[in-house]
């Protein structure tokens, strides 16, 4: 009997032990003497979301998907399923998503840790194709027609880039695959290097061919020790087949790739920070030009692309670039991956074509809001990116189009918010979290995200005055035109669109002294609804300043100059009667 | 403690005949150096300068740059509260809130018996659990104020166990 296999994806806490599931199969397939008969995967994305546990069979007579899995289902899956190759109607999953899956095309349909499944889905033919049959500028004219951009944020075109490395005279090159992915809210390319390692890799090793580099680096967050170990795992095999290193399948191009580890900075995502890092220094950017593809990585020609952008090439190559310019629109071509979080139902990785609107990614894909409470902005480009309000909501998605709205692609976290998210909260968020990782070289994002983030503090305190909404944006575009690199230029982003979309929830915060979405907890009055209060004194007994006093005949009052709004006796009291405004 | 200290000279000794013919090994040694004690104690630090031929100020420059390097031993427990904007929205900050009080700790420190140390990371790559706490390699996703005295709990039956 062939071998089957078992993918659990474990990554939805909707129910108890949830990550107990793999030692479960284990035991299962032992108990039945089946431990021979299957393998048991674990994979972080099948392509389906909020529907418990997802169990995939693949290596019988048909695939098998099934969802929301329960302790008890496992033995019954084992008996009939894996050994009798039976399906069980009652759990299986059907379903036919509205996404297009090209660099999550392997992601959960195959073992990433298994060379053989890779290849046995044409991987490494592109490889192949490239070292035997194109001359690197014909690889670089492909990129071209295919119209790849870069995926890590700004769009820039990925044979442009290629080119400028290739025709950089030197004798030694690198290419490097920027897996450094700090963006809070994103974790497509954990996704893709958890899932198919390999195709990043024949990827850089094909991007190196074309610059003519025989070094490649992989830089990776320390924070994903399960990627790093895939990624390191996936090298060791192409090693073994002679997918990498001298004379690669019979050719003379020597190819060799290292991995370096990334310790949490994410200024480090900025090239030349990236550069400093793997040379072992502190990552601090330095001034562009001259750029890496002159003077990069020791010196050296250096081409950098994002996990994402490599994973598009090996199907660009075996395809060919006029498949690929198919999809997309006219200046954005082929699929993005978003990592869809927040308010939305169905949060996860989601591959679509550009041109897709953001109402159908959040609506039709990610199942529409969570609770009954109304969509505000979709938050895309992470720190450096801005929010679209819901009148935009139709907008196709690609570069120039988010830019026009004051946002952009970023690497692709979206986030979802509601009528509960208050703006200035989210402002003030994503800026400190650039002020926490602003490097310190540069004044105008060192000082300048600090004086921003205190303005923005004494606002949502209700400190605020008018003449602060001019000296935001004063600020802002200072730190955009001055900074050195790309953290510092785009740090002000979500303050300067928050500020376009959401200027009336600035006022209210500074006027009127309210904060509509409850987030703000200094613009807080919690008051007792003497209808409601049954006099049980818990919130007194509770509030840890004292600030609640009365008595039983009387009823309780809070002190609104003794209260620190912490919510406790929001939080302690069984009857609602703590009132929120 | 010679012995320690002998045994920390070999370790150190090994770790740099492994990465010497590197470029840019600095980092991917403190790397190992961190896998191995769980921080970069500072006798080590001196070691590696003297091994390397490089200024102990310029290890440490590269230690306080990057948030990953601890300079403190961890405590028995590390407790990775996520601050992504994902978990952000849907409340983390009332849960860190909620830890603080409960273990009398502030982010980035260990409690006084070690048991618990409370750091902020910025993303742990599930948002789609959000809110989510990490303890050691345990995950817990879409947590509620009320469910933290009860997580926590299970690491303190732990230590009465032993």
């Amino acid at each position: 009997m062939e071998q089957k296999l078992i993918f659990i994806k474990d990554t939805d806490n909707s129910q108890d032990r949830i990550n107990d599931f793999y030692a479960f199969f284990l035991n299962a397939l032992k108990e039945n003497k089946l431990d021979q008969a299957a393998q048991v995967v674990r994979v972080a994305d099948i392509g389906i979301y909020d529907k418990g546990l997802v169990v995939k069979i693949s290596g019988g007579a048909n695939e098998i998907i099934y969802a929301f899995v329960q302790e008890a289902n496992i033995n019954d899956i084992v008996c009939r399923s894996v050994k009798e190759d039976k399906i069980i109607p009652e759990l299986l999953f059907k379903d036919s998503p509205k996404q297009l899956r090209i660099v999550l095309r392997n992601c959960g349909q195959i073992d990433p840790e298994n060379i053989d499944e890779y290849i046995a889905c044409d991987g490494y033919q592109a490889l192949e194709k490239v070292v035997n049959q194109l001359t690197p500028e014909q690889v670089i004219e492909e990129l071209k027609k295919s119209g790849l951009r870069g995926r890590g944020g700004a769009g820039f075109p990925t044979w442009l880039k290629w080119n400028l490395t290739r025709q950089a005279k030197d004798i030694q090159k690198y290419v490097i695959c920027n897996a450094d992915e700090g963006d809070p809210g994103a974790y497509m390319d954990r996704g893709v290097l958890e899932g198919d390692p390999h195709s990043v890799i024949e990827g850089l090793a094909i991007a190196g061919y074309a610059i003519g580099a025989n070094k490649g680096y992989f830089y990776v967050r320390a924070e994903y020790p399960l990627a790093v170990e895939r990624v390191e795992k996936a090298i060791k095999q192409a090693y073994d087949r002679g997918l990498l290193g001298k004379n690669i399948l019979g050719s003379d191009f020597n190819f060799d790739i290292d991995i370096r580890l990334g310790a949490g900075a994410f200024v480090c995502g900025e090239e030349t920070a990236l550069i400093a890092s793997i040379e072992g220094r502190r990552g601090t950017p330095r001034p562009r030009p001259p750029y890496p593809s002159i003077k990069g990585l020791w010196d050296r020609p250096t081409a950098i692309n994002n996990v994402e952008t490599l994973a598009n090439i090996a199907v660009i190559i075996l395809k060919g670039a006029s498949w690929y310019s198919a999809i997309g629109t006219e200046k954005s071509k082929g699929t993005k991956v978003f990592a869809l979080t927040g308010k939305v139902k169905n949060s996860g990785l989601v591959e679509v074509p550009m041109g897709i609107t953001l109402r159908e990614i959040v609506f039709d894909i990610g199942g529409g809001m969570i609770s009954d409470k109304e969509i505000k902005a979709v938050q895309t480009g992470g720190p450096s990116g801005g929010v679209i309000p819901k009148e935009f909501l139709d907008t196709p998605v690609d570069y120039e189009n988010l830019q026009k709205l004051g946002s952009i692609m970023g690497s692709g976290g979206m986030i979802v918010m509601d009528e509960s998210d208050c703006m200035v909260d989210i402002a003030k968020f994503y800026l400190g979290f650039c002020v926490d990782e602003s490097c310190g070289k540069c004044v105008p994002c060192r000082i300048g995200g600090y004086q921003m983030l205190s303005v923005l503090g004494a606002i949502s305190e209700g400190q605020g005055k008018l003449e602060d909404l001019d000296k935001l944006q004063r600020i802002a575009l200072a730190m955009q035109k001055a900074s050195l690199c790309a953290l510092g230029q785009t740090a002000p982003n979500p303050v300067v669109s928050t500020l376009k979309y959401f200027a009336q929830e600035y006022h209210d915060h500074i006027v009127n002294k309210k904060c509509r979405s409850h987030k703000c907890k200094h613009l807080l009055n919690y008051s007792i609804n003497q209808d409601k209060c049954k006099r049980c004194k818990v919130c007194a007994i509770n509030c840890p300043v004292k600030a609640i006093t009365g008595d039983k005949e009387k009823g309780f009052f809070i002190d609104p100059k003794i209260c620190v709004r912490c919510g406790k006796c929001f939080d302690v009291c069984k009857f609602n009667a703590i009132a929120k405004e | 403690m010679v012995k320690v200290e002998n045994e920390m000279t070999k370790e150190i000794a090994l770790l740099v005949a492994k990465w010497k013919d590197k470029e840019g090994n600095l980092i991917m040694i403190l790397h190992e150096l961190q896998n191995y004690y769980g921080y970069v104690p500072r006798p080590a630090a001196l070691e590696l300068s003297r091994a390397l031929g490089t200024p102990l100020a310029r290890i440490y420059e590269v230690i306080t740059f990057y948030n990953f390097f601890k300079l403190e031993p961890p405590g028995k427990n590390i407790i990775s509260l996520c601050l992504g904007t994902a978990c952000y929205l849907k409340g983390a900050a009332i849960l860190l809130n909620e830890i603080k009080n409960l273990l009398n700790v502030e982010e980035g420190h260990t409690t006084k018996d070690g048991l618990f140390q409370l750091d902020v990371v910025r993303c742990l790559g599930c948002c789609g659990l959000a809110p989510v706490v990490k303890i050691n390699d345990k995950v817990y996703g879409k947590v509620e104020k009320s469910q933290i005295m009860g997580i926590l709990s299970e690491y303190n039956e732990n230590k009465a166990d032993q």
